[in-house]
């Protein structure tokens, strides 16, 4: 990126990896976001928290630009993403670079979108060496690393219609992590899972959180949210209704509509 | 039977459970009896003599097609393999072989083209697609037979502007080449249509997860949209393809002496063969389609891979997986 655009991002907000900024997003006349503020410091877990509709999954998309703001930006590590600067404006990045932004964000979807064609190995190995040019013998050794941290190490052969859907999200988590990604934003990852799986992909992403990668979860699992987010973020009608720690958001919100969102969905 | 008036003792289940003895051989216990057999399956005897009918009735055509003399099966094997119905089978397969990857790839560019976001491009596709399926295949073979008469030179030039260069079309057009570009042409529109309908089934998940992976837009394309939209294409575009191989046999109004041309010509020569003649042709445009039969179903196998749920990897997966691990080893 040039240098025109990180000085481009106010000094003062330079520290956090992520700073969203006045995020506005519409789908036709229907706004989704209504001006968004979030920072991201590095090495933390925020929890998103919101009813449907409030604009949860919406905002993290921006975040790596699968979806477009309509005002606003993005910044990721001091870099706009999807966008630069030029004669006070800002303009859409050429494509290549946009996908050279989005291999340093990981994204793991609700539901997991393994490719069902290629095998569990295969899976994770794709996008560091076709995106990332790097070399496929180093990748593959460091792709069965991966999947042995996720607890797959034995179905590296495997095609992923063979596997449980908790399986196929630790997958989709190793690929993921194989781009070595700062930042990976996950998106309701257990939501599409039978009850007794989803244990299984909180517990890989609570090994990542004590590790210190730095996570953007999108979540409905209250007690989760209490045991490893370091942000609670609630959002509502496209908004940031309130942050903080979840200790004062989960167990003392200060405003009505959390507290209700909250006794809902307990 | 009515359920209701039933006065005989209840169901086994319902009763106190008898003490069990310790031989179960003897054991004069009906519900065990009912646990450990295996249903007995419905006869259906109707079933057999429909078998026995369809049987005899076939039997009947094979005799038919033996015993009378009128196709005169030793004309038949004379022709089968004679030096000028090989011709024209040659010609066959290579008109079939060119427009079947010319019309693919055009195909593959028509679909793409109609997929995309430019209105242009979009407009420009379905047009092509309209005309080209509009047409019969017999009048686009004969305008482009006469192809020479509407355009004397091709050349490159601008647009109402200056020419490039230019070539005498009689030389560059043969027979055989107006009639590849004109099956091309007519293949490319429907090809157009299957390939888009494939891209269309694959779910857009999938083109988002490889874009969220950074993968660059042709990678995500040929790696992951096209193999899963092929296991859509395939059982369609074999259909396309083996209608394309018997469509090559309207050429020969273009005086291109294919298969059927060959046989056409030969029937006409020697009158009293054109049984046989037929026959010859018939006999090779079965096993022309038998070849890409089999052939599809091997790759449709190959593009099959991850849909099982139950099945591993296939043998030569796991040959291969483990000549690499022993490579891995060995480094």
């Amino acid at each position: 990126m040039s240098a025109v655009t990180h000085a481009e991002v106010p000094a003062e907000v330079a520290a956090p990896v992520v700073q969203v900024r006045g995020a506005r997003k519409s789908f036709g006349h229907h706004e989704v976001l209504h001006g968004v503020d979030l920072d991201v410091e590095r090495g933390t877990v925020t929890v998103v928290l919101g009813p449907s509709g409030s604009g949860k999954s919406t905002l993290l998309r921006a975040i790596n630009h699968l979806e477009k703001l309509d005002a606003g930006y993005v910044g990721v590590d001091g870099e706009l993403v999807g966008v630069r600067v030029a004669h006070g404006r800002l303009h859409e990045l050429s494509e290549r670079a946009i996908l050279r932004q989005r291999a340093r964000i990981g994204f793991v979807f609700q539901g997991f979108n393994l490719f069902p064609h290629l095998t569990v190995l295969e899976n994770v190995v794709e996008a560091p060496v076709a995106a990332l040019r790097r070399d496929r013998g180093e990748v593959r050794a460091e792709a069965l690393a991966l999947l042995d941290r996720v607890g797959l190490a034995d179905k590296a052969d495997a095609y992923p219609r063979q596997l449980s859907g908790g399986q196929q999200q630790r997958v989709a988590i190793a690929r993921a992590l194989a781009l070595r990604p700062q930042l990976i934003l996950f998106d309701e990852p257990t939501s599409a899972l039978d009850p007794e799986l989803v244990g299984e992909v909180l517990a890989v992403i609570k090994d990542l959180a004590a590790a210190g990668t730095t996570m953007i979860i999108v979540t409905h699992e209250i007690g989760f949210a209490r045991e490893v987010a370091d942000t609670v973020v609630f959002l509502d009608g496209g908004r940031v209704v309130e942050q903080g720690p979840p200790d004062e958001v989960l167990t003392r919100p200060r405003h009505a509509r959390t507290a209700a969102f909250l006794s809902r969905v307990r | 039977m009515s359920l209701s008036t039933d006065r005989r003792p209840a169901p086994a289940a319902d009763r106190p459970p008898e003490p069990r003895r310790t031989d179960p051989a003897h054991v004069p216990d009906p519900a065990a009896a009912l646990v450990s057999s295996r249903v007995v399956p419905l006869r259906r005897p109707w079933r057999w003599v429909a078998s026995v009918v369809v049987v005899l009735l076939l039997a009947q055509v094979v005799r038919g097609f033996v015993q009378n003399e009128a196709y005169q099966w030793d004309a038949f094997g004379y022709w089968f393999f004679q030096p000028i119905i090989l011709e024209g089978l040659v010609v066959t397969l290579k008109l079939t072989a060119w427009s079947a990857v010319i019309g693919f790839a055009a195909g593959i560019v028509l679909a793409l083209m109609r997929l995309s976001r430019s209105p242009v491009l979009q407009a420009v596709s379905w047009v092509y697609v309209w005309i080209f399926r509009s047409v019969p295949l017999i009048v686009l073979l004969l305008f482009l037979a006469n192809a020479t008469a509407l355009y004397p030179s091709l050349g490159l030039s601008v647009p109402f502007g200056p020419q490039l260069f230019s070539i005498d079309a009689t030389r560059l057009l043969s027979y055989e080449a107006a009639a590849i570009i004109g099956l091309s042409l007519n293949e490319a529109a429907y090809a157009a249509e299957i390939v888009r309908s494939g891209i269309i089934s694959v779910d857009p998940g999938q083109r988002e997860a490889a874009a969220a992976l950074g993968l660059p837009r042709h990678r995500r394309f040929t790696r992951i949209v096209l193999p899963q939209a092929m296991r859509a294409i395939l059982p369609s575009y074999a259909n396309q393809l083996i209608g394309l191989l018997k469509g090559t046999s309207v050429v020969y109004i273009t005086s291109l002496l294919d298969l059927f041309g060959q046989v056409e010509t030969q029937a006409s020569t020697n009158s009293g063969q054109v049984i046989p003649l037929l026959m010859v042709a018939t006999v090779w445009y079965v096993v022309l389609t038998s070849i890409l039969s089999v052939f599809q179903y091997f790759v449709e196998q190959r593009f099959a891979r991850g849909v099982d749920r139950l099945a591993g990897p296939t043998r030569a997966q796991r040959v291969l997986s483990a000549v690499r691990t022993r490579r891995g080893i060995a480094r």
